[in-house]
Formats: C-alpha cells, sequence, structure tokens
C-alpha cells in the first residue's frame, strides 16, 4: 500500500541548525495494516508522518501509494487518500464552522468544491446517524459551531469526518496527547472501530505505550531518524507490556 | 434631512467596500489593503469607459474584472513569493496608483452627460430616492449572491481556509488558490464600490481612494461588534450587518460634519473614530475581568 524507500530528510541544510530527521528510512505498509510507531522525542516519527501526508517533502526518497509515485504530490492532493488527525485537535476541525459545515467538506474531500449547495435535509440526517454511533450526544448539535466542544470532542468527530468520503490510510497523530484519560480512550476505541470496520490501512503514533500494546497488528520503534526496531503481527503478539517498557529505559 | 439621505446613499456606495474587506478580513483572515489601490481602480475604469461612450453593461463586468486582477496579483505575490499579505498589498496599492493615472489620462475627469446607472431607472421625480432604490437593489443583490456563495460547498472551504488552513489542505484544498481567488474577490467588490461612487459624486479623481481601506475596516469592526453582541451566527445576517456597518460609519462622519467640525479633520476623525470602536469593546471587557 505504502512504501517508502530510501527517504532522507534533513532540515536547514547546510546550516548550523541542520537537522538530520530522516536517515535512509525503508518502509512497507501493507495493505489493511495499523501500525504504531513509537519513539522518543526526535525520533522522526512526525517528520515520517508528515512525509508520507505530503505537508513535509522529502530531501532525496521515493514514496509509493498504491503503485503511484507520489514523491512529489502536494498534501491537498493526496487527501484523495489519506485522511488526517492531527495531535492538536483545532487543526483536524475548523473552529468557526458548524459541525455540519465540518462535515460536509469531509463528505467532499476527494471532490472539487463545487458552487453548489451541499448541506441538505437528507445530508444532515446522515451526519445526525453517524455522529449519534459515538454516543457523546452531540447529534443535536450539528448547527452548533466547533469551537464550543471541547479537544476530545473535536478529536472523536475528526475521525468520524474522515470516513466520510473514500479513505484508503489514514494518519494518526498522537491524536490523544492533549486528551485527558477518559477522551482519550474514547478517541482511540473510535479509531481502533473505524479502521476495522473501513478496513482501513493505519499509521498511528503515540507516546502511550500501553496504547501501543493494545492496539494496532505491528509495531516500529524508531530512533535518530531510522527504524530501530520493527515487530509483526507474530512478534508484537508475543511482546510482553514491561518488555516494551524497557525499550525506553 | 437630504444631508443625511446623502450619507446613507454614500455608504450603501461603500457597503461593496465592507463586503470586501469582510471577505478578505473576516472570511480569509487576510489584512488587505490593495483596497485603497482598487477602489480608484474600479472609479478610474469606469469614468474612462463611460466618458468613452461604453454602456454601463460593459462598465460593470470590466471593473469586476479589473479589480479582480488587481487582488489576484496581491494575492499572487502573498502566497507563491511567501510574503506578507500587508507587504503585498501596499506594494499593489503603490504600483496601481502609476496605472490608475495612466488609465484615467489627468488626475481629475468629471463624468457630464454620460450613461450612469443611477438613470438606469426612473421610479420617483427625486434623483436622491430614485438613487436610493437603484443602490438598494444592488446592494440586495450583492448581499444575496454572496450569502448564498458562501453557504456552498465552494464557500465552506473559503471559509474553512480562513479558520484552518492545515485542516482545509487536508480537505483537499489548495489553500494558495483559494486565497488568491478571495482576493480577486474581494478587490472585485471594492472596485464596485469605485464604479458606484464615480456616478454618484459624478467624477473620478486619483485620490479619491486615500484611506477608503479605513471605511471597509471600520464598518467590518462595527459589523463585528453587532455580531459578537447578538450572537449571530447566520452567513446572510452577518453581511446585512456589514452593510449596516458602512451606512452608520458614514452617518457619523455625516453628524460630525454637521456639528461643525473642519472638513480638513474628516481623516483624522475617522481613524479616531475607527479606534474608538475598536477598543471601547476591549476596554469593558477587561474592566469586567479585573
Amino acid at each position: 500500500m505504502i512504501k517508502i524507500s530510501e527517504v532522507y530528510k534533513t532540515y536547514n541544510e547546510g546550516q548550523v541548525s541542520e537537522v538530520k530527521a530522516l536517515n535512509g528510512i525503508n518502509l512497507n505498509i501493507a495493505e489493511g495494516d495499523y501500525t504504531v510507531i513509537v519513539g522518543s522525542n526526535g525520533s522522526g516519527k512526525s517528520t515520517l508522518l508528515n512525509i508520507i501526508a505530503g505537508s513535509v517533502l522529502p530531501t532525496s526518497g521515493t514514496i509509493m501509494l498504491d503503485n503511484e509515485n507520489i514523491t512529489k504530490l502536494p498534501d491537498h492532493q493526496r487527501s484523495k487518500w489519506l485522511a488526517r488527525v492531527f495531535q492538536n485537535p483545532l487543526s483536524g476541525t475548523a473552529s468557526g464552522l458548524s459541525i455540519i459545515d465540518n462535515f460536509r467538506l469531509a463528505a467532499i474531500r476527494t471532490q472539487p468544491k463545487g458552487l453548489k449547495i451541499g448541506i441538505s435535509d437528507h445530508f444532515a440526517q446522515q451526519v445526525k446517524d453517524k455522529i449519534a454511533t459515538l454516543g457523546l450526544g452531540l447529534e443535536d448539535k450539528i448547527n452548533q459551531q466547533m469551537g464550543t466542544l471541547s479537544g476530545g470532542q473535536r478529536q472523536a468527530l475528526t475521525l468520524l469526518m474522515s470516513v466520510m468520503d473514500s479513505c484508503k490510510v489514514i494518519l494518526l497523530d498522537e491524536p490523544t496527547a492533549a486528551l485527558d484519560p477518559r477522551s482519550a480512550n474514547i478517541v482511540m476505541q473510535t479509531a481502533d472501530k473505524i479502521v476495522k470496520e473501513f478496513n482501513l490501512t493505519a499509521i498511528l503514533i503515540t507516546h502511550n505505550l500501553k496504547d501501543a500494546y493494545t492496539y494496532g497488528n505491528r509495531l516500529i520503534q524508531m530512533g535518530e531518524g531510522q527504524l530501530m526496531r520493527d515487530l509483526n503481527t507474530a512478534e508484537k503478539e508475543k511482546l510482553q507490556q514491561n518488555q516494551l517498557f524497557e525499550w525506553f529505559s | 434631512m437630504d444631508f443625511y439621505l446623502t450619507a446613507l446613499l454614500q455608504g450603501l456606495c461603500l457597503s461593496a467596500i465592507a463586503l470586501g474587506v469582510y471577505l478578505s478580513m473576516k472570511i480569509f483572515n487576510i489584512p488587505d489593503i490593495t483596497t485603497d489601490g482598487s477602489y480608484t481602480l474600479g472609479g478610474v475604469v469606469t469614468a474612462t469607459m463611460l466618458t468613452h461612450q461604453q454602456s454601463l453593461w460593459l462598465t460593470i463586468p470590466a471593473v469586476l474584472v479589473i479589480g479582480g486582477i488587481a487582488g489576484a496579483v496581491t494575492g499572487l505575490i502573498h502566497t507563491k513569493l511567501k510574503i506578507n499579505a500587508l507587504l503585498a498589498g501596499i506594494l499593489v496599492m503603490t504600483a496601481l496608483y502609476s496605472v490608475n493615472l495612466k488609465i484615467l489620462g489627468r488626475s481629475n475627469v468629471p463624468l457630464l452627460n454620460t450613461a450612469s446607472i443611477f438613470n438606469w431607472l426612473n421610479i420617483t421625480a427625486d434623483p436622491n430616492q430614485n438613487s436610493l432604490v437603484i443602490l438598494l437593489i444592488v446592494v440586495i443583490l450583492l448581499v444575496a449572491v454572496i450569502g448564498y456563495l458562501l453557504k456552498t460547498d465552494f464557500g465552506i472551504a473559503m471559509r474553512a481556509t480562513g479558520d484552518s488552513e492545515q485542516m482545509i489542505r487536508a480537505m483537499g484544498v489548495n489553500t494558495d488558490r483559494m486565497k488568491i481567488t478571495g482576493l480577486a474577490l474581494a478587490n472585485g467588490l471594492t472596485a464596485l464600490s469605485g464604479f458606484m461612487m464615480t456616478q454618484f459624486q459624478g467624477f473620478a479623481d486619483i485620490n479619491m481612494g486615500i484611506g477608503i481601506v479605513i471605511t471597509g475596516l471600520g464598518s467590518v469592526i462595527i459589523a463585528e461588534t453587532l455580531i459578537n453582541w447578538l450572537r449571530i451566527t447566520s452567513v446572510v445576517w452577518s453581511l446585512i450587518l456589514v452593510v449596516g456597518g458602512a451606512i452608520v460609519f458614514q452617518m457619523v462622519l455625516a453628524v460630525t460634519l454637521s456639528i461643525g467640525v473642519d472638513a480638513n479633520l474628516l481623516k483624522l476623525v475617522t481613524a479616531v473614530f475607527v479606534l474608538l470602536i475598536v477598543s471601547l469593546p476591549r476596554l469593558s471587557f477587561r474592566r469586567q475581568h479585573d
């Protein structure tokens, strides 16, 4: 599904502040895989995700998605395959717009945004039904501004929004980092449900080792811009939680 | 009474600017001051075309397109060359001064016996009331069209661009192109104000646009205060309040003049008035929470 070959990324090349964020990454992610990436700060996880999403372009190397070379494609053109959930709940949704406006944009993520009014009663009902599956009681507030909701509610809605239109890959960049434990749990479970229900290829970055243990069928540890450990499904199943904690001690 | 009617008519003439500034500043979150140049550009193109016996119905699209081009240039400089929006606006505004002078040929051109939108309909004998009806039709049309646009899928994407750029890019929108379109639209509207005003006052002047961006800003800020105060979320109502803001603004200036303030001080009064509307809500807000 995603094939990353020999990807290097250097920020501020040739300057004192030069940072080698990625040092020759080779990574193959199969369709339907739920890959969890862990690693300390500065290990290159976020850069890797941004390179897949297209908001950062690699210094060298290639990225293939579905046998198509997307290395040079800007982020807004990759959105026909990719949906994203950001670390900051504010980044995934537009605060000043109502919930239904946000969902309308999500519903036409892969299509051109034309000069017709797309929000109909039928669409509103569809959105309500979707939101009701979260069980957060937000289905009656679809005309409320997104900015009035809590971070957890917004992350959960962002997850739902990502499957409003056709989607193959979902990138989860520390989606629960800014949330309280209860909201974080809801978001992680919603993500898991969506990934399974829509058979998505998912990549999750997390600092929460318990989540890394619980979710996904492949586990990667990054360090200094390289892959340090790469556990497949069988290896991940054998992994004990305390072993995982030892990786970081 | 006629005095205030004139202020009302001026307010309506300038409401297109207010709508334009509302688009650039509030919807796209870009401080655009190309306005001063594109307003004059609209007036200059109008005067030149009308004095060359061009039809009104050709002049209107020409004004919209040329104003749009001015805005698109600012947008291109801002997005493609990554230059601060304020600076991009100042550059285009400065360049437009020469362009305007070249189009107009001299610094002032009166419109004598030329076609005018204010002669388009003759509903009442009183020319001022007649102008009022025509201006109301134009403004209602503008509010309806912009109101519709902002509700479409494209319009939602426009609003999201100014709100969360990261989000809207992830939704597959090219934000650069969106901003260029938005600035083109805003300056097209601004030029339309120049079109209305030139015919209303009967001449085009190379300096007619100096400080006009403040008028637009002031109108939008008056409207915004009301929008927040009345907790309005409806797009169309926000637009109506922006038009209201433009009228209130001209009314305040009319009152200032009628109580005998020196006309030379008008720009100073305008600036102080805008400062007051911006700062008053903040001052009272502070006191509540101290």
